[in-house]
């Protein structure tokens, strides 16, 4: 009998929860003379949700690119930590990394322009986010028998249950191109988690939304990391959001890290606030 | 499109049944075929008698370890799913009874069911209805345990009240095997006819819901006199979208679904319901009118949006539907060639929309609850949807007096039903009496003694009159009005009139001397009509204020007061800026207006009508959803008609379309 409960996990991190699963040390990039990232440092922990947050041009969304592979950054270590099946663990230096290998350890994203394909259907989007799970040769997969077919229905059950998570089933067959902005940037969250990830990573999923559509995504964000156990990374302006889902907030400013804490400890901190309404002089 | 009749159904004599013996009866003689469906993760997933059954056993056997016995009442808390007539039928067979909570009720609803019925086990859906429930659990002291079938964001609660209802199960399993050999089956055999299967809420537009008791001999007797005039089969295919707390989705999907074998396929989410209507293509429906209405809008929304071509085919099948109907309505046989014309007409323009509406296999469809528009009826009529009034309430199972198939006048609600004996009384109320009538309300003998007299009459509470044999319903009696000049009335018959206009979604009528009206526009199709107009606007509150949307109502306005008495016609109108909204309490869940929440919320509104103030300044308090709220001042316009002329215009709007 098929049950109402989940049956896949979408979290693929065996770090035990509360330990570092992602340092980001000493990491600087420029373009030219441009400081993107200056020694910034600070540590992800495994079942958090760690925002980064900062103005415009802080350096946020390169730092996001920094950790997938995307930007190589000049100096610095971004060190992702897995553990394998027997508990032995391994670190993995991101910053040297390409993006697809990065995508294999199972550091997936959101892009904050939605980077999807719009003329692809919802299912289909998704079922693409499977894609790095899906092994099988190529005329088994022309001919779609066999092992080529059940694997296709296994991912297709994996894909289902994301659409159920992220209460998709209306847009199933709709191409994304024709979809609501806030329903795209849902199929985004959505094919991410396609990939079964370790890490979360998430530019800006609310950016752009009203408020009732901002409620909801928060709302599936904490799902995915309190009931899925996914540690979320997320780039936010929305500081409400922050403070309201983030156990953990580092704060950018000129490429620089100028704090770093819980949201209270940062909403305490001089400089923070000086970043954020500015200094009288 | 013809109507194909079957022999009519059950050998036995189902007034002497119970819905368990009924579901064993499916059971021994189709035991592999699809009793439920719901579709889950894309696919429709069945479950045939035989797993229904089992897991209806294992259900029960769990309620009976939690303490439920013959007598007790379980609440329903939850959208339609297998698992609601699972925990129906459980409770049923170990001898208690079911009463559905709407899903949308709020907290002094439901404590208002839980405490009336003493309930101890409710069976829940998901999250939302925990945590109402977990909220208001000082309040009902009786309540022991709440089972949850939705697990999703629950897996962290930790509370002695829940259990998931695969739990239950599993644990009734174990608890069954301990039991004596055969003990379900003697649970089963031990119920009565007239035990208290299904309890439903009345509506309760003056006051607190009341819950009014229905025994299986109550249901099945109304089961049988219904399929007696439409039968129905067990091929049949039904679709279960509306609350099952309702008497009209029990009275089809529940009664008549286990007499006559249905299929129930339970739509995957609210936002997919069109969709997996039109998927499955059931064969009989029953909603209440704004079902019908919203699906004429969605076809005037997209036929106004079709193509030129599209348009010219679609209205010259539509009228000669149209023209077959009309002659069909009167008894008349169509000829030959408007017989081979309709089904040209049928292939190229009603079919296709019979289909998109998912009605493509229909064989009757019903409305209750509530009037429904001649336009809106006619056009059911036109495309070859058998679509026929029901006349009912809670208290006869729902339905007493229906339309029979190629006798449908759109103003009547047609004819008793089979056992159905129906009176007018001297004061003109509509009195019935049948073995439907209801068993009276949980705690209430002072209201049940009002409404069943001790000869077995219940008394509606309906004004009405008999017109060539069919029921014409005017209103609730203590609604009816009587101008200074003698006519009697009731506000609801006008609103109605105001209300078949597509642009208007509510109407809610006030004075005796002088009619004066406040409109809620339907922001559908006054939108649709404003987007072809190039008429830009951003909010409804904007929409409802521009001089235009003023005159398109005034006309309409016009149209409806053509059809009335002089006395009662409608003097001056305002169009209200918002939504009835039954969180505001302004409505109720099955969206019938509650006129003594209008009458204070919105006095000063009221006043100047009655006055005939030219302007109005209402402040407005919003409530966002984050929480911040807004005042607003709006200034709103009484348009008076003594002396409106509507503009002149050669062409009529069709009843399918928005245009003119």
């Amino acid at each position: 009998m098929l049950t109402r409960a989940y049956r896949f996990e979408l979290n693929s991190s065996r770090v035990p929860i509360g330990e570092p699963q992602l340092e980001v040390q000493d990491v600087s990039l420029r373009f030219g003379g441009i400081h993107a990232l200056s020694e910034v440092s600070f540590t992800v922990r495994r079942g958090a949700v760690h925002a980064v947050i900062g103005p415009n041009g802080a350096g946020k969304s390169s730092l996001l690119n920094c950790v997938s592979g995307l930007y190589r950054p000049q100096s610095g270590r971004i060190v992702l930590h897995t553990a394998d099946e027997d508990g032995t663990r391994r670190e993995h230096d991101l910053a040297s990394s390409r993006p697809h290998t990065i995508a294999r350890l199972g550091v997936a994203r959101s892009f904050q322009n939605i980077e999807l394909f719009g003329h692809l259907t919802v299912l289909e989007n998704l079922m693409l986010g499977r894609h790095i799970h899906m092994k099988h040769r190529m005329f088994p997969a022309f001919a779609w028998f066999g092992p080529a077919r059940r694997q296709e229905i296994a991912h297709r059950e994996f894909v289902e249950e994301v659409i159920d998570l992220l209460q998709l089933q209306a847009f199933r067959h709709a191409p994304v191109g024709s979809l609501a902005y806030g329903i795209q940037k849902r199929v985004e969250l959505g094919r991410a988690l396609c990939i079964e990830p370790s890490l979360l990573l998430l530019d800006e999923p609310m950016a752009g939304m009203n408020a009732e559509e901002k409620e909801d995504m928060a709302r599936y964000v904490l799902d995915v990391n309190e009931l899925r156990g996914v540690t979320v990374m997320l780039i936010e302006h929305d500081m409400g959001v922050v403070m309201d889902i983030s156990d953990r907030v580092s704060v950018l400013d000129f490429g620089r890290l100028i704090g770093d804490g819980t949201p209270d400890e940062v909403r305490g901190n001089q400089a923070v606030v000086e970043a954020y309404l500015g200094v009288d002089e | 499109m013809s109507l194909r009749r079957r022999a009519a159904g059950a050998p036995v004599d189902l007034a002497d049944q119970t819905f368990p013996r009924l579901l064993a009866r499916q059971v021994a003689e189709r035991p592999g075929a699809v009793a439920l469906q719901e579709k889950r993760y894309g696919v429709w997933q069945p479950v045939s008698w035989q797993e229904y059954a089992a897991r209806v056993r294992d259900f029960g056997h769990g309620l009976a370890s939690l303490g439920v016995g013959r007598g007790d009442i379980v609440a329903v808390l939850g959208d339609n799913r297998p698992e609601w007539v699972i925990a129906e039928l459980a409770a049923q067979s170990i001898g208690a009874a079911v009463v559905g909570i709407y899903p949308t009720s709020l907290d002094e609803e439901i404590v208002h069911v839980l405490t009336t019925a003493a309930i101890k086990v409710v069976v829940a859906e998901d999250q939302e209805q925990v945590d109402k429930l977990l909220k208001v659990k000082d309040l009902v002291p009786h309540l022991a345990h709440v089972v949850f079938y939705d697990p999703h964001g629950l897996e962290t609660y930790e509370h002695e009240w829940l259990r998931p209802f695969e739990e239950v199960e599993e644990a009734g399993r174990a608890w069954g095997e301990e039991q004596p050999a055969g003990w379900f089956e003697e649970q089963v055999a031990a119920g009565a006819p007239d035990d208290i299967a299904v309890i439903c809420t009345t509506s309760g537009t003056t006051s607190r819901p009341k819950l009014g008791q229905l025994s299986h001999r109550n249901l099945l007797a109304m089961a049988q006199n219904l399929t007696g005039v439409d039968p129905l089969g067990p091929d049949d295919r039904f679709v279960s979208f509306l609350p099952l707390a309702w008497i009209g989705e029990q009275m089809i999907a529940v009664a008549c679904g286990l007499a006559h074998g249905l299929t129930l396929s339970f739509p995957e989410d609210a936002a997919t319901q069109r969709n997996d209507l039109r998927e499955i293509g059931p064969h009989v429906m029953f909603s209440p009118p704004r079902i019908w209405e919203s699906m004429l809008s969605d076809v005037q929304v997209r036929i106004d949006e079709a193509g030129w071509l599209k348009r010219k085919v679609f209205g010259w099948g539509y009228a000669v539907g149209d023209r077959v109907a009309a002659q069909r309505l009167r008894g008349q046989r169509p000829g030959l060639a408007d017989r081979a014309l309709l089904r040209v007409a049928d292939w190229a323009a009603l079919a296709p929309v019979r289909d998109q509406l998912g009605l493509s296999r229909i064989r009757r469809a019903y409305t209750g609850g509530a009037p429904l528009g001649p336009d809106v009826f006619s056009f059911f009529h036109a495309i070859g949807v058998n679509l026929k009034q029901i006349y009912g309430q809670t208290e006869v199972c729902g339905i007493a007096v229906v339309h029979h198939d190629d006798d449908v006048r759109f103003h009547s609600v047609g004819v008793p039903i089979p056992g159905t004996e129906l009176k007018i009384s001297d004061d003109g109320e509509i009195l019935l009496r049948s073995s439907s009538v209801f068993r009276g309300y949980v705690g209430n003998d002072e209201a049940t003694a009002e409404a069943v007299s001790p000869g077995g009459w219940l008394h509606t509470g309906d004004a009405g009159y008999l017109d060539d044999g069919h029921l014409v319903v005017i209103d609730r009696a203590k609604d009816v009005l009587t101008t200074p000049t003698g006519t009697r009335f009731s506000s609801a018959f006008i609103e109605n009139k105001l209300k078949f206009s597509p642009y208007v979604e509510e109407a809610v009528v006030f004075g005796t001397e002088e009619i004066t009206a406040m409109l809620v526009i339907d922001p559908q199709t006054v939108g649709a009509w404003a987007e072809g107009e190039h008429l830009s606007y951003t909010t409804y509150t904007d929409l409802a204020a521009k001089p235009e949307t003023y005159d398109l109502v005034a006309e309409e306005v016009h149209r409806a007061n053509a059809d009335l008495p002089e006395e009662i016609r409608v003097r001056r109108f305002l169009l209200l800026f918002k939504q009835l909204d039954p969180d505001d309490d302004e409505i109720t869940r099955t969206r019938k207006v509650r006129r003594n929440v209008i009458a204070e919320r919105y006095a000063d509104l009221i006043a100047a009508l009655e006055r005939g103030d030219p302007r109005v300044r209402v402040s407005n308090k919003v409530t966002y959803q984050d929480g911040t709220v807004t005042k607003r001042d709006i200034d709103l316009r009484v348009l008076d008609l003594e002396g409106y002329r509507p503009p002149d215009r050669t062409k009529q709007r069709p009843v399918w379309s928005s245009r003119r």
